[in-house]
């Protein structure tokens, strides 16, 4: 067939032109190997999809592709790491937290070496490639492993700012990031520190507190909200571990209820993390975990998974607006 | 020797055989830890007294001939690293390490007390000396793939030796680590397969057949050797052979035949040796046993 291809038409290796955002990993570790920290990275047959092909080809003495081996890439990323070399390895979270759970335990957080893990289209943002590919537990899973920081940054902007400040970070880290698609929150020079949540608000009636993809739609809801009268807050808790506490406990002892949005079970994730702290700390707030209620997600388009589980904009409102009432 | 603190690799000699004097010698750090390994046990009351006999000799050769290491000093960044996938052997690579001066001997008379960092699988974040801490069977190969890969990255020149249990061989992950080490050409990698036959449940071949091991190492990419595991004098010959051939392209296999529980005639015939104790009078005669040994 000599015809050329409609423009629409698109194939698996120009995944990086459609998802521009996705090039965020290749670019943050492309800038700092330049700089002199000595970053490596590998991944398991899903360069395109997590964009470190660009790191591959600007450090390919540097890159390691594992091939279809996940549980082999995170014990070799932990070997390789005794040696001074700070790897970056990715792969689907669905993977790397789940099917490499024990690897993770044992060789990167048992054994403390700085190891920074990035699980990739997390949540349910595989939409309709199903279970298999959704991450409704890696935050739960992840955050009970000992010494092992937990972190889900909002955007793209705010996972690059946490590439950066993972250079200077003792312990291993479990980045559980989108899939590249996800709605610019942050400028690209905003703070960023590891366990120091970022407050949007504290709101008298309401706060929300949410991680990850669900942020930027939650800041939509929170100002829509307000606009109607109500005193609505946000805190995007990017660290679930360790949790900013302080920041909890201020929404637990303003707001009238905390409401906790997450793209994850309900159980053991950030609402969990959250129930822990204000049920231990007291301060009167109650508490409400939106998310996945303990379910298998459905198949479906990620933004129609959104809609469904009241992910969205429209979706967050209307919990918080129910509560309100 | 260990007490020498020089690299113990005759560098000038690399491909060079053992005397009959250093053969001797390892024959005789193959005793002491065995014998250490009972002491030890004595202490914890429970152990895995035959796991250590059947590569007591493979530890000697490793430590005192093979590996380039600097006494006292654990941490030295050109050692030659070791992993262990039977970490449950560990047990006789403590009373080695701390002859090597990477912690106080004391440390032994403690083991597996309440706060000691010894216990019975290795942790390099308790113990200087150990490379990379084991306990889940099936990692160890993918950690040293991640060293010899690291190695490179920082181009360092040293090699890695992996012990593996041949009921290991199960693990679905070594085989990942297999393709693995092959693919990226880590010919600073020796995996050395300790085959004593048996596993927890019983024969190996009979909980789930590994054979022919051989061709399967082969088939994955690796240089592959066999030899007698209690040999110490074969072995390090073809160790130093092996670590002498720098035109080697492909990681290397070393299939050890050995004897689970050597040295001691019940625990060669019981496979239910693989944990236990021995009671203080039977624990005498053990060590008479060992050292009327030939080996």
């Amino acid at each position: 067939m000599n015809r050329a291809l409609n423009p629409e038409s698109w194939q698996y290796r120009e995944l990086n032109k459609r998802a521009p955002s996705l090039a965020t990993l290749a670019n943050t570790l492309i800038e700092l190997a330049e700089a002199g920290h000595p970053v490596v990275a590998g991944t398991a047959d899903l360069q395109h999809s997590n964009g470190l092909i660009g790191f591959a080809r600007r450090f390919p003495e540097r890159f390691t592709q594992f091939g279809i081996s996940e549980q082999n890439m995170v014990s070799a990323a932990a070997g390789m790491a005794t040696t001074g070399v700070m790897p970056y390895v990715a792969t689907f979270a669905s993977f790397l937290a789940l099917l490499c759970c024990e690897q993770i335990r044992m060789d990167v957080a048992y054994c403390a070496q700085p190891v920074r893990l990035i699980g990739h289209h997390t949540g349910i943002s595989l939409g309709f490639y199903g279970t298999s590919h959704h991450a409704t537990e890696d935050i739960a899973i992840m955050r009970s492993i000992a010494d092992l920081t937990v972190v889900s940054p909002a955007d793209g902007p705010q996972f690059a700012a946490a590439l950066r400040a993972s250079v200077n970070h003792p312990q291993p880290i479990y980045f559980r990031i989108a899939r590249g698609h996800d709605p610019v929150l942050y400028a690209d020079d905003a703070p960023f520190e590891f366990g120091k949540a970022v407050v949007h608000g504290i709101g008298a009636d309401l706060t929300i507190i949410a991680c990850g993809m669900p942020v930027h739609p939650a800041k939509a809801a929170m100002e829509a909200l307000n606009k109607k009268g109500h005193s609505v807050g946000l805190i995007d808790m990017h660290t679930i571990k360790p949790l900013d506490r302080e920041a909890v406990m201020a929404a637990a002892r303003k707001s009238r209820i905390v409401l906790t949005v997450e793209e994850h079970n309900v159980l053991g994730g950030l609402g969990g993390a959250v129930a822990e702290v204000m049920a231990e700390e007291g301060g009167g707030a109650r508490l409400v975990r939106h998310g996945i209620k303990d379910e298998f997600s459905l198949i479906a388009p990620p933004t129609h998974l959104y809609r469904h589980y009241q992910l969205d904009a429209a979706g967050i409102e209307s919990v918080a607006q129910s509560l309100l009432a | 020797m260990a007490s020498s603190g020089a690299n113990r690799w005759p560098s000038n000699s690399p491909g060079g055989r053992i005397s009959d004097e250093q053969a001797a010698r390892l024959r005789e750090r193959a005793r002491f830890v065995r014998l250490e390994t009972i002491r030890l046990i004595s202490i914890a009351k429970v152990g895995h007294y035959s796991s250590v006999f059947s590569c007591a000799e493979i530890f000697s050769v490793l430590y005192y001939d093979t590996m380039k290491l600097r006494q006292g000093e654990p941490a030295w960044p050109d050692r030659d690293r070791f992993l262990m996938g039977k970490g449950h052997a560990a047990v006789g690579q403590f009373p080695i390490l701390a002859d090597l001066g990477y912690f106080d001997k004391s440390w032994l008379d403690d083991y597996t007390r309440l706060g000691s960092p010894l216990g019975d699988h290795p942790d390099m974040r308790k113990v200087p000396g150990v490379d990379f801490s084991s306990g889940s069977i099936g990692h160890a190969l993918s950690n040293g793939v991640g060293m010899a890969l690291g190695g490179r990255f920082q181009n360092q020149d040293f090699n890695v030796f992996v012990l593996l249990g041949d009921g290991e061989m199960q693990e679905g992950q070594v085989w990942e680590a297999a393709l693995s080490a092959a693919s990226h050409r880590l010919s600073k990698l020796v995996a050395i397969i300790d085959r004593n036959g048996y596993q927890l449940d019983g024969k190996v071949d009979d909980v789930v057949a590994i054979e022919p091991l051989d061709e399967k190492w082969r088939a994955f990419g690796w240089d592959v050797h066999e030899v007698d595991g209690h040999d110490v004098a074969a072995l390090a010959n073809l160790l130093r052979a092996v670590k002498a051939d720098s035109a080697r392209e492909k990681p290397c296999c070393i299939i050890a035949r050995t004897v689970k529980g050597k040295g001691i005639d019940y625990m060669e015939t019981e496979p239910g040796w693989h944990l236990g104790y021995l009671a203080p009078e039977d624990e005498a005669l053990a060590r008479e046993a060992i050292l009327a040994g030939a080996q």
